[in-house]
């Protein structure tokens, strides 16, 4: 493991940032009704969604951009963005029929496309340019009566799902980018694990933006039924380029009576050049509901991409006993900005969550926690606990910490606790007498430092999270 | 290092006698400032393999700032002078370099590195050092061997060496982790700054145990301390007074009683007093 780290600590650049040259189908740039309907019809969709669409189009035309992060966002063009790109050769029945341009790019991210590969256990499903490719272990899990799919086959095969469910968590009015997302996404993948099931091994989606001048907006949506019990991982990607790119998504999770979620992203987008050139503007809305009684959810993300950051996985705890947690480690570098974070909605009776984030600053980045806890005048017992830690690698670099507490029941217990540190040269100096240099003594005190959220990772997404946090802050100190 | 010469076919020595003959370090007339104050004031020590040499003196002296400046601590500016190790101008090579050279510094108050594990730590500096030297990575179960052989070599617990690097170690605990560390190391020069302060009487003969079981021919300690006693365990070939930023009295482990017994005001009295 620490052989690996070492070796790509050499590779010094964002090592995916390649294109793939496959056909692409892809739509004129611009937003407007009639972009909606073509999205719509592209995917075959029914008239019912067509509908949520437009209702979500007309909403979002009247919604401003969101300025209330600590974030200097650069105007956004929405009309010189195309809305809808796809590998031309869709919907491959088997690996046989997937481009093998696509194969090579999965390949190259090393993603376990095919079976044999996936002796790791993982169920992989991949989604580039906002068209889920393949995919994989569909029947295995089928027999489980799991349902793992992208978005688009679940509309057309599992429609009462999909129905029921989508934009019950995140309503399109929620805000400006959901609204935009609910308009016009395009893919993403759907799980459904069964009352009583627990899922035997690990789902994970991979996203990766190929296409130039194309937003990706997935919408995944995760519902775990009573007594079930499901690990999703989800992993970004996308190449080098010059402009923007826009990522809207949205995941929405519910989580049934006594069941239990556990979402990991590992972030990657292309982060921008050392200059702030380029790079991936990442707005995500991602949001679960414990709706039963005991009923758990935990997020873990490691943020080391993307340009610009705005995301707050949130948890509503409706279900009594219901408990939530967030781990997270957000690390910008060069000119990153990242206002991340989350939101705890205590409703039920004995509700409990758990915040630990960890920001890593760098360069002239700027990193923002931005955290809410609310208790409803309801919910009696309820829990929360919050360490909101900053290190900064640096001095031109920012740590900001906005935790909003809003208390509305006297039997809470609300407890935050914020530390800035730096990072220390005595420490550095210490392990450079060990033979060890001043970029790999960074990489292990960072990764000693966000160990608590790394843990949480399932170990091949630590791996790779503990490599990432080492390259994105390559020549960061001394 | 090439000591194929001349002399080769001439006499009957062994190369290793003809090593022994070589110094392991010079220091020629060091000059070194922290933050623009001058704390060495040209400083003179010549190191030969197999050798012990004890630095003591008074606190402020300059003790740890050479120290500091042997390992190449940035905080500290040469301003004159060389340093010469197996042959290589030391003050050259960066901080690591040093290290993978074959320079460990036993540090007189070691730093915490939260999170880290000690394994994950060492496993990362012996593997350094081994790509310094061409060598392969090491594989996991020589790794846990070598762990286990030094952790026996210096009565280390077991639940120190799985904790994060000297994080909630008490101070004897901390000193002894530095030896282990040299142990896994095995550095062919050592300096030991102050590792016997804060060790139980106990703790002391575990650790000077340790140094003696890595002394071999071709390395080299520098042991820098306050107290005679420790010599008693780790016996020096010559002691050193530094005071002032100079080495200012050179003899033999005679003269560490003699401080012990006098303090060092005479010292300062024959320093003020020459010419
Ligand atoms: N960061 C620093 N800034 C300013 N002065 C310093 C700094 N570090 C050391 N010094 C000074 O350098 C001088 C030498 O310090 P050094 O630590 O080398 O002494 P020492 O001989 O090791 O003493 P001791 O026996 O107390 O360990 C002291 O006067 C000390 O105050
Ligand atoms: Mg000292």
């Amino acid at each position: 493991m620490a052989e690996d780290i070492l070796h790509e600590v050499t590779q010094a650049d964002y090592k995916y940032g390649f294109t793939t040259d496959i056909e692409t189908d892809i739509i004129p740039i611009g937003l407007n009704e009639d972009v909606v309907r073509l999205i719509s019809a592209k995917k075959n969709e029914p008239d019912w969604l067509l509908e949520y669409r437009l209702k979500a189009y007309r909403h979002w035309t009247t919604m401003k951009m969101p300025e209330w992060a600590q974030l200097k966002i650069p105007e956004i063009d929405y009309q010189s963005i195309s809305y809808y790109a796809a590998p031309r050769k869709n919907a491959p029945k088997n690996l046989d029929e997937v481009d093998p341009e696509l194969l090579n790019t999965f390949n190259k991210l090393g993603i376990p496309l095919e079976e044999q590969m996936a002796l790791s256990g993982i169920a992989v499903d991949a989604v580039m340019d906002s068209v889920s490719v393949k995919t994989t272990f569909k029947e295995t899990l089928a027999e489980k009566g799991i349902i793992f799919c992208s978005f688009s086959e679940a509309v057309e095969h599992h429609p009462d799902l999909v129905r029921k469910y989508m934009g019950s968590v995140v309503p399109h009015t929620d805000n400006f980018y959901a609204a935009l997302n609910t308009a016009v996404f395009s893919d993403g993948s759907f799980v459904y694990i069964p009352k009583g099931v627990r899922c035997p091994m690990e789902l994970s989606t991979y996203f990766r933006i190929n296409a130039m001048n194309t937003g990706q907006f997935e919408r995944t949506l995760i519902v775990a039924d009573e007594d079930s019990y499901v690990s999703y991982l989800e992993g970004c990607t996308a190449p080098m380029r010059d402009e923007n790119q826009l990522h809207a998504a949205i995941v929405e999770i519910v989580v049934q009576k006594n069941a239990e979620v556990k979402y990991s992203t590992v972030q990657n987008w292309y982060p921008g050049d050392k200059e702030g050139k380029g790079g991936v503007y990442n707005f995500v809305t991602k949001r679960g509901i414990c709706k039963g009684d005991n009923s758990k959810l935990s997020w873990t993300q490691v943020e080391t991409g993307s340009a610009i950051t705005w995301k707050y996985p949130s948890c509503i705890l409706q279900g009594d006993n219901s408990s939530a947690e967030f781990y997270s480690v957000a690390v910008t570098n060069h000119h990153q900005q990242a206002d991340t974070g989350t939101k705890m909605i205590h409703l039920g009776k004995n509700t409990s969550s758990h915040i630990l984030s960890k920001g890593i600053s760098a360069g002239v980045s700027n990193n923002s926690y931005r955290g809410l806890v609310r208790v409803a005048a309801n919910a009696e017992n309820a829990r929360n606990f919050s360490q909101c830690d900053s290190l900064l690698l640096g001095d031109k670099c920012g740590a900001h910490t906005f935790p909003y507490m809003e208390v509305n029941n006297d039997s809470a217990v609300v407890e935050h606790e914020a530390t800035t540190s730096k990072i220390n040269e005595d420490q550095i100096f210490y392990c450079n007498q060990r033979g060890i240099s001043t970029e790999d003594a960074v990489g292990l005190i960072v990764n000693g430092y966000a160990k608590e959220v790394i843990n949480k990772l399932p170990m091949e997404f630590a791996v790779e999270a503990q490599k990432l946090l080492q390259i994105t802050l390559e020549g960061s100190v001394g | 290092m090439n000591t194929t010469n001349n002399n080769q076919s001439q006499t009957l020595t062994s190369p290793l006698l003809e090593r022994l003959g070589e110094a392991l370090l010079t220091i020629k007339n060091l000059h070194a400032n922290i933050n623009g104050k001058e704390i060495l004031k040209g400083l003179d020590l010549t190191v030969r393999p197999g050798e012990i040499h004890a630095i003591m003196g008074p606190n402020g002296a300059g003790k740890s700032t050479l120290a500091s400046v042997l390992t190449g601590n940035p905080a500290f500016e040469v301003t004159h002078g060389s340093v010469t190790f197996q042959g290589k101008d030391l003050l050259e090579l960066a901080p690591e370099q040093r290290a993978n050279e074959g320079i460990f510094l036993s540090f007189q108050y070691p730093v915490e590195i939260p999170g880290v594990s000690m394994v994950n730590f060492m496993r990362t500096a012996i593997n350094e050092q081994r790509k310094y030297r061409g060598l392969d990575q090491i594989s996991a179960t020589d790794f846990l061997r070598l762990m286990r052989e030094k952790k026996e070599l210096v009565e280390m617990d077991n639940k120190l060496a799985n904790r994060s690097v000297n994080e909630g170690f008490s101070g004897g605990e901390k000193k002894r982790n530095e030896i282990f560390q040299m142990a896994m190391l095995d550095p062919s020069l050592s300096i030991l700054d102050e590792t016997d302060s804060g060790l139980d009487i106990d703790a002391l003969r575990i650790v000077a145990n340790g140094v003696n079981k890595l002394k071999r021919p071709n390395n080299a300690s520098i042991v820098i301390t306050h107290y005679q006693r420790l010599l008693d365990y780790i016996i020096p070939d010559f002691v050193h007074v530094l005071y002032d930023g100079k080495i200012v009295k050179s003899g033999t482990k005679d003269l560490a009683f003699e401080l012990e017994e006098r303090g060092y005001d005479w010292i300062k009295q024959e320093v003020e007093e020459a010419p």
